[in-house]
């Protein structure tokens, strides 16, 4: 019944599916092409599959090992800021790598706060180059999501369970072994799951903290072969690794992966008659304390060295700007042109399905289908115009399975509550988008699109492939000022982007919510 | 008017058989027990579900196939009769211009229907601004610039109260006296039968009995509509 | 789409319009930058050559050339500056170059006589220190101390390069243990030259790849006499850089213009005191004031081009492994 609702965009959605497989079945067929199978691996390939999959590991399992803490403590805490500090939980999800990464190294690097405040009390420097840095870096970025993720569960957790246990005068160890252990066994699983496919394409991390041949990852290992070989043959092979390790995983481990909720929900507090003693007071607000500076500290220091430099950005800094905001705003149109008559069919059918062509594009990682598509390109045309085009479709299509479970959901609502009427109404086709989904849809529209904005924004990936000086966007130029050691005017630059991404997220999602009724 | 064949609908594992005809201008009540397929009834109507078998003629014309939207008849839903972002006024236009672009007399005659219901007011306020019944008044507001022939009312006053219910009644009465709509509307109510209705649809055992005269039905019901009535 | 390729087509307009003949040359970032020789250059040769001289900043001198491999003969590039006497041969394999009828009185160690690349200035491969730190006196002492250096990749910069048939060049078949007992001093391996000097200089390693003329920075242009070169007793690397004039060039007279140019004393007088290398030829008034305080090794290391690629490949693979254990 609800099918016939919306036969009309059947068509649009199938294409737009399919358009999005092709770009990936085609970069992957020229990939496999080129792939000099005969060349095989050499010791520093392998060296890079196994720091990628031993990162990977590492940093999904220390970001979920310290989620465990934090998120049992804002699950049984009630303080000013909980709100404020849940909210910042989401924010390495809009914020660019690159700037994170300057954050860490004036916190973390040689010459940073940590190592002068460990140097004037006479200790040994820490190093962020290398494993610990990439290691430390994803586990900036991950443990906040994991702890979203873990947050999540112990919230749903009925409270009626915490109420009997409380009657019947569990200790808080017994509490932890009958009702948070179970949800602990549920949950983990997933969220090591989706870290570790995340960490195992990590390009820009590895890029600006890997310590040469032994912090490679395999993403890295193709630009490599890209950029400083220009071998297409190997950038290949390496490609075909990268999609055989990170598409299996993904594919395999897909079931695991729980649902990616961004909204809110989490400020929810349950009243918990447990964990009132003192010491678990203390410890919980140790982790709180920890966890909030180990995610507010190299913010500060991005935007307290990007106000100092400023004055020291040179104009290149705000011509790529505006390349960034044109390949965002385009972006964004591409996602919404995929993802909206994909959500419509995905909405309509039964059986569920449709999204997978969305992860597919999680797990073809970008800098494979960039070389890809260069190897497509090259023969007929100069690959570096369509540097911009390439960046804005891979940049949409990486956005593309979050903006399908952002959409998708409220598309079937609107399906099967309307469906039916708009039918009658003859509501259809274009008018029924216009008149009744659109509107009914401007709010997850508006989130899914100051997500895509937030990540094109911030990309640093397939443009460092074609990165060519015209066309730099402000990621890449950032990274740049970064490599002449211009640090003063790398950090202005990292607080315009900061200001950028974090702007078009809140403009698409407030626009989407602007006067919208319930 | 409307002739339902040897018609016959399958939904999963849902079989219902259908054989009768309706009259333009008469008011038929379909009642039968839950799960009976009162509703799937109306959907197939409506051509939300399409026939497993059997012909739907309208004036002796085949509309078997054809869409919900070019159907000679509108329905009320149980709920969702409104779009919730669009305003009371878009949404009684909507009877008239699906794509909202109303002319200065298609307006007029939207807000005519509007004060027919009482709700010249609310042109302009949401649905959710909306009290139950003001907005049953508003989906009325609709059907009646929609103006089919057929009016098909899936219980979409089970929500109000006894006296906001038969008030919607009269006032659907009272519409379709006006436009000389037949109307077709699922209840469980036998007091709302023997209140509006002619005649009766019973459905019950995977078949919807052809109408009979409501009067005669309910004073002497055959066994298994007294089992339902009880 | 139609709308993306207009608003792509749209920027790529905005540097394709120029009226008066463009001469483009690709070389590496430090080069452009404002504080190389890339600003002076442009403003003394367009005042002679009625032309635009664009200076295009691609990485460093190695990414350069796969950067040239990559475009092809579709290359926008008149000429090449930045590869060195390591690249040669992979550069002439490409086939993109063009012959140069050049002739200059070389002040180089060796004598010149390739026939398609002209040299614009040299120099030896050092580790540059601040003074305070005790340099140590070959690549096995500095192997067994506890110092952190910064190098660059050999894939992409030079001098990474560089450093590699120098360890290549003092140690041949025991490089990779070289390799392995320096590999816990390494820091980080940068892209390129100016990101490992913007470690160093920012503290986070105490020696960095770069040149015995690169403490002349420091002392002529900040007047800091604190960093120095350590002098190994293998012997040093020698480094000269090179350009070329592409055959798919569109302004062959301009390329051929401008490589005469960089050999002439106008611009000979500016590398020094901007790129920090000797000059190629030296000029008219001599070497700049400070110059002669460098130390310059006693044994100078050059392999001849055409043994590089072989070599090359060798050590990069022992580099390779090595340092990714």
């Amino acid at each position: 019944m609800a099918q016939s609702a919306l036969a009309i965009s059947r068509k649009t959605g199938i294409s737009a599916a399919l358009l999005v497989l092709a770009l990936i079945v085609l970069a992957l067929g020229a990939v496999i092409s080129r792939a000099e199978t005969g060349a095989g691996l050499g010791a520093a390939d392998w060296a890079a599959i196994r720091f990628t999959v031993l990162q990977a590991l590492w940093s999904s399992g220390l970001s979920v090992l310290l989620a465990v803490p934090v998120a049992r403590a804002l699950a049984r805490r009630r303080f000013f800021g909980r709100g404020a500090l849940v909210t910042l939980l989401g924010a390495p999800f809009i914020l660019p790598v690159i700037v994170a990464v300057l954050g860490l190294l004036a916190v973390f690097g040689r010459s940073g706060w940590l190592n002068t405040a460990l140097e004037a009390a006479g200790l040994p420097a820490v190093s962020i180059y290398g494993f610990h840095g990439v290691v430390l870096a994803h586990v900036f970025f991950n443990m906040p999501l994991a702890t979203r993720l873990l947050l999540m569960g112990w919230q749903n957790i009925p409270s009626e369970r915490f109420r009997l246990a409380a009657q019947i005068r569990l200790t808080p160890r017994a509490m932890f072994r009958a009702v948070e252990w179970p949800m602990l066994m549920q949950v983990v699983p997933g969220a090591l799951a989706l870290v570790f496919v995340i960490c195992l394409t990590s390009f820009a991390v590895a890029l600006t903290l890997g310590g040469g041949p032994r912090a490679t990852t395999i993403e890295l290992a193709i630009y490599q072969a890209f950029r400083f070989d220009f071998d297409l043959g190997r950038a290949a092979l390496l490609s075909v690794v990268q999609l055989v390790l990170a598409g299996g995983m993904a594919l395999l481990v897909l079931r695991l992966v729980p649902d990616i909720t961004l909204g809110g929900g989490l400020d929810r507090m349950m009243p918990r008659w447990d964990a009132r003693g003192g010491v678990q007071r203390i410890v919980d607000t140790i982790v709180i304390v920890l966890a909030a500076l180990f995610l507010l500290v190299p913010l500060v220091a991005v935007v307290w060295r990007g106000v100092q430099g400023w004055a020291q950005m040179p104009a290149q800094v705000y011509h790529a700007a505006g390349i960034s905001i044109m390949v965002a705003i385009a972006s964004i149109a591409v996602l919404l042109g995929l993802a909206l008559p994909m959500a419509g069919w995905i909405a309509a059918r039964k059986a569920d399905g449709g999204e997978a062509i969305g992860l597919l594009g999680l797990s073809a990682s970008p800098l494979m289908i960039g070389t890809g598509w260069f190897i497509v390109i090259n023969p007929v045309a100069d690959p570096f115009d369509f540097a911009l085009v390439v960046t804005m479709l891979v940049n949409a299509m990486m956005a593309l399975p979050f903006a399908l479970r952002i959409l998708v959901p409220p598309m079937r609502d609107a399906v099967r509550q309307y469906g039916r009427l708009s039918l009658m109404l003859d509501v259809q086709g274009w008018r029924l988008w216009r008149v009744v989904l659109l509107p009914r849809l401007r709010a997850p529209i508006g989130y899914a699109a100051g997500l895509t904005g937030a990540l094109s924004m911030g990309d640093l990936g397939v443009i460092a492939l074609f990165a060519d000086p015209d066309r730099v966007t402000l990621p890449l130029q950032m990274v740049r000022l970064m490599g002449a050691y211009r640090m003063d005017a790398a950090a202005g630059a990292a607080l315009l982007l900061l200001a950028l991404s974090l702007g078009i997220f809140w403009i698409c999602d407030k626009g989407g919510r602007w006067r919208a009724e319930a | 008017m409307l002739k339902l064949d040897d018609a016959l609908i399958v939904q999963d594992d849902f079989r219902l058989e259908a054989d009768f005809t309706l009259e333009a201008g008469r008011k038929y009540a379909v009642i039968g027990p839950s799960g009976a397929g009162k509703s799937t009834l109306l959907g197939a109507l409506c051509g939300f579900i399409p026939l497993a078998r059997g012909v739907m003629l309208w004036n002796g014309q085949d509309i078997t196939n054809t869409s919900p939207a070019v159907r000679p008849m509108t329905m009320l839903f149980q709920d969702n009769n409104l779009f919730p972002h669009l305003t009371v006024l878009q949404n009684v236009g909507l009877g008239l211009r699906p794509d909202l672009g109303m002319n200065a007399a298609e307006r007029a005659k939207v807000e005519a229907a509007l004060e027919q219901v009482d709700l010249a007011a609310f042109a302009q306020a949401k649905p959710g601004n909306l009290s139950g019944g003001q907005q049953s008044r508003a989906a009325l507001a609709r059907v009646l610039v929609q103006a089919r022939p057929l009016v098909l009312l899936d219980e979409p006053f089970a929500a109000l109260g006894p006296a906001l219910r038969n008030e919607m009644l009269d006032l659907v009465q009272d519409m379709a006296a006006q436009t000389g709509a037949a109307l077709l509307m699922v209840t469980h109510a036998p007091d709302d039968v023997r209140r509006i209705a002619d005649e009766v649809i019973f459905v019950e055992g995977g078949r919807a009995h052809a109408p009979r005269l409501a009067a005669a039905l309910m004073d002497n019901p055959p066994p298994e509509l007294r089992a339902y009535l009880g | 789409m139609k709308y993306l390729t207009f608003a792509t087509a749209t920027l790529a307009a905005t540097t394709a319009m120029a009226e008066t003949p463009e001469l483009v040359v690709y070389t590496y970032d430090s080069f452009v930058s404002e504080w190389g020789p890339g600003p002076a250059i442009e403003k003394a040769f367009e005042e002679v050559c009625a032309c635009d001289l664009r200076l295009v900043g691609l990485g460093d001198g190695a990414a350069l050339l796969a950067r040239l491999k990559l475009e092809g003969a579709r290359s926008d590039a008149d000429v090449v500056m930045g590869l060195d006497t390591a690249l040669i041969a992979a550069a002439q394999e490409t086939g993109l170059f063009q012959e140069t009828d050049i002739v200059a009185d070389y002040a180089l160690p060796v004598e010149w006589t390739d026939p398609v690349f002209a040299p614009y200035d040299w120099g030896y491969f050092a580790f540059v220190h601040n003074k305070d730190v005790t340099p140590p006196a070959n690549f096995k002492a500095l192997g067994e101390s506890d110092l952190k250096i910064v190098i660059q990749d050999p894939r992409s910069s030079t001098p990474g390069l560089g450093l590699l048939m120098w360890v290549k060049n003092a140690y041949r078949d025991e490089a990779p243990a070289i390799w392995e007992a320096m590999a816990d001093n390494v820091v980080t391996v940068t892209k390129g030259w100016s990101e490992a000097y913007g470690l160093f200089l920012e503290g986070e390693a105490d020696m960095v790849l770069s040149y015995t003329t690169s403490p002349a920075y420091h002392l002529i242009a900040e007047e800091d006499d604190s960093k120095a070169a350590a002098i190994f007793d293998e012997g040093h690397y020698m480094q000269i850089e090179v350009m070329g004039r592409l055959a798919g060039s569109d302004q062959p007279e301009l390329a051929a213009e401008f490589l005469k140019f960089m050999v002439s004393d106008a611009a000979q007088t500016i590398l020094p005191t901007t790129n920090w290398m000797y000059p190629a030829v030296t000029p008219d008034a001599g070497l700049p004031k400070g110059f002669e305080t460098l130390t310059v090794p006693e044994k100078a290391l050059h392999v001849d081009v055409q043994n590089v690629p072989a070599l090359r490949e060798e050590a990069l693979a022992e580099w390779l492994k090595a340092l990714s254990q």
